[in-house]
């Protein structure tokens, strides 16, 4: 026998846990300031999450998706691509839309109910967030086919999560975009577990980078709690798809230091003591150890900081409370470009009854 | 004008909205070289090149994905799935995203694509060949389900398939493929969807029928008329959003209705038809309404097509029986 094909997957990490450099840093971590508004970014969205988690508990809004623990994928991610790009997101990745230019109190919207949470106005050629796992991933095939067929520098980034490797939708589309090329960059969050199954039941896969070799794509794995990491192989492989180069699968390591929802309870399904140590492992503490280290960023400025994040999650909240609840038509509009007159009837039922019970309640 | 079948005319029509809107591009299993394997798609690859005629990886719900991903940045994708039978995974594309993507992000985003798809048995295919998942596309909400039944219909179906801004199931009945001709004006002029069309005028008992089924439905109006019954025949066409608007027009002239399709009969575009012309055409009705449906089995392997599907006999014979209500 002699070997037909070899593949190795190549892992990425710049910043060990602990703060030190655990590799020469790419240039644009030469200047450790030029890094600080991903570190800000990253305090504002552990800010509104925690926020968010309240809001829920006090029933301001629904079920919501936190995004404990990756605050360095999604500013990576928000930090790299740019306006003309698609971003294709899971329902976790109100972090990243946020560096989109969306404004958080959509995530409040969405989580809260609303349709209207997936009104990207500043960033109108996103994917809104995306529930049934790994259907994005064929939509992003489609966004960069079309980039693609007219010749334009553009990328689809796609996100999902562990659970995603394993449907698919989710080797179909890397196949497609193997196949044609496409200027399109997965990027596979791997935060361990899918609700309460863990990543050795998910797949008896070494890496889930790896699964991309069967495609044919490029792939690789990185630290995902690193930031330097995350902006690196992020950044290299979307401008790899930009300039004509390819498709890209990354694994992101991370971890979800949160319940799946604020509807699960972790704690069926982990220890404490693992939990525990993966706090050691936690992006926000390592960036910022770095940035002290290099002096990059004072104790004031942390201070600073805090209160300015607390101040815009409380902007946004108003922003939320004061967004007027829609009215029971919306069901009805946007559902076709126009309306159907087959669904006058439905659409008068529909007004018929809410009137009766505004005048039930108002009697 | 050239005298074509219903293929042809699909041809033609795909031909059209390519050489008229550059955003249209056509994606599917063989639909490249090869011209698909009915040869709805030939030589459109030839004409318009490799990359608006796109033969994919074998993954419908990877086609049905795709479209929408396209459809959304500005595409106007026409996508093939093979046969009926293979659409089942296309179903959490299309309910999931297609359907909803324009209302999920108010009007943001939308999704002008279309989904074609040869349905129904008839031409002895293969197990999985000869299905008709009419009525579970037809529930989806937020797309458009579109059943043309002649050459002329096809054509201009699709053509406003192609044109609308939100998705269309376009099912095309591969029994009718090649059954006959019809002279079709290739002038780039839509037909209206959600729109039904008198196919034949009549004054006793009012047949909707749509795809395949019309072409029995007016077979048996003829032999019907033979008797001195006369059946008013409707083309349902667009099989959601349905005009009940021309239906009930005509079961109000008629008071009598028999709906035929050879879907499974429980939860079939029948029952729903039925259900609509009790409730708002009672008092108008002297005879309870018809259906003639498949069975509720699965569609049968070829030998025992012709027994499953209904047939000019079928619709006369349940004619016969709504006639006997005075």
């Amino acid at each position: 026998m002699t070997v037909a094909a070899a593949f190795e997957i190549r892992f990425t990490r710049y910043l060990l846990p602990d703060g030190r450099e655990a590799a020469d840093l790419p240039t644009f971590a030469a200047d450790p300031r030029a890094l600080v508004p991903d570190y800000r970014a990253m305090v504002f969205m552990r800010a509104l999450d925690a926020k968010a988690v309240a809001m829920q508990r006090t029933g301001q809004i629904g079920t919501y998706a936190s995004t404990l623990g990756k605050e360095a994928v999604d500013a990576g991610i928000g930090g790299v691509l740019r306006k003309e790009d698609v971003l294709l997101p899971s329902y976790r990745e109100s972090g990243v839309l946020m560096l989109r230019g969306v404004s958080p109190h959509r995530t409040l919207l969405y989580w809260g109910g609303d349709e209207r949470g997936n009104v990207f106005p500043e960033s109108p050629r996103d994917f809104p967030f995306n529930v049934p796992i790994g259907t994005q991933l064929p939509h992003a095939a489609g966004v960069a086919y079309a980039m693609k067929l007219r010749r334009e520098p553009r990328v689809a980034l796609v996100m999902c999560g562990d659970g995603a490797t394993s449907k698919g939708d989710f080797y179909e589309a890397l196949n497609a975009a193997g196949v044609w090329q496409l200027p399109m960059v997965v990027v596979a969050v791997n935060n361990q577990y899918a609700i309460s199954v863990p990543r050795h039941l998910q797949s008896k896969a070494k890496t889930l980078a790896q699964k991309a070799i069967a495609a044919g794509v490029d792939c690789e794995q990185l630290d995902g709690n690193d930031l330097i990491a995350v902006r690196d192989a992020v950044g290299r492989a979307v401008e790899k798809a930009r300039t004509g180069g390819g498709p890209t699968l990354l694994e992101a390591l991370t971890y979800r230091l949160s319940d799946h929802t604020t509807a699960d309870d972790a704690t069926r399904y982990r220890s404490a003591e693992e939990v525990a140590e993966q706090w050691k492992q936690e992006p926000i503490l390592r960036l910022r150890t770095w940035l002290h280290a290099k002096g990059a960023w004072s104790q004031a400025e942390e201070q600073a900081l805090a209160k300015q994040a607390a101040g815009h999650v409380q902007k946004m909240v108003q922003a939320y409370l004061e967004t007027p609840p829609p009215g029971p038509e919306q069901m009805f509009e946007h559902l076709y470009a126009r309306l159907p007159r087959q669904y006058a009837v439905q659409l008068a039922r529909l007004a018929e009854e809410t009137e009766r019970d505004v005048e039930h309640h108002a009697g | 004008m050239s005298n074509i079948t219903l293929v042809e005319a699909i041809n033609l029509a795909l031909a059209r909205a390519m050489e008229d809107d550059e955003s249209v591009v056509v994606l599917g299993e063989d639909v490249g070289l090869n011209g698909g394997v009915f040869r709805a798609t030939a030589g459109l690859q030839q004409r318009f090149g490799p990359e608006r005629v796109a033969d994919t990886p074998l993954a419908e719900g990877l086609i049905a994905g795709m479209a929408v991903g396209m459809a959304a940045e500005g595409l106007r994708p026409v996508a093939e799935i093979q046969f009926a039978g293979f659409a089942y995974t296309t179903i959490d594309q299309m309910l999931n995203h297609a359907g909803r993507l324009r209302h999920r992000t108010q009007g943001r985003l939308s999704c002008p694509m279309v989904l074609r798809t040869p349905c129904g048995a008839g031409i002895h295919a293969p197990e999985h060949h000869s299905e008709s998942p009419e009525a579970m596309f037809a529930h989806i909400p937020g797309i458009r389900v579109v059943y043309p039944s002649s050459p002329s219909r096809a054509y201009g179906l699709l053509l406003a398939a192609i044109q609308d801004p939100d998705p269309v199931v376009f099912l095309e009945p591969s029994r009718l493929y090649r059954r006959f001709k019809e002279e079709v004006e290739d002038d780039g002029t839509p037909l209206p969807l959600d729109k039904a069309f008198v196919a034949r005028e009549g004054t006793d008992v009012t047949f909707v029928a749509w795809g395949a089924m019309l072409r029995e439905a007016l077979d048996a109006a003829e032999e019907l008329a033979a008797e001195g019954l006369f059946a008013e025949v409707i083309d349902l066409a667009t099989l959601k959003p349905i005009d009940f608007d021309t239906v009930l027009a005509s079961v109000k002239k008629t008071g009598r209705c028999v709906v035929i399709t050879e879907a499974p009969r429980t939860c079939s575009l029948a029952s729903e038809i039925s259900a609509n012309v009790s409730e708002q055409a009672l008092l108008s009705l002297l005879a309870p309404v018809e259906r003639v449906t498949g069975f509720d089995t699965v569609t049968p392997m070829f030998r025992l097509e012709e027994r499953y599907m209904p047939d000019a006999a079928r619709i006369a014979a349940a004619a016969r029986k709504v006639m006997e209500y005075q």
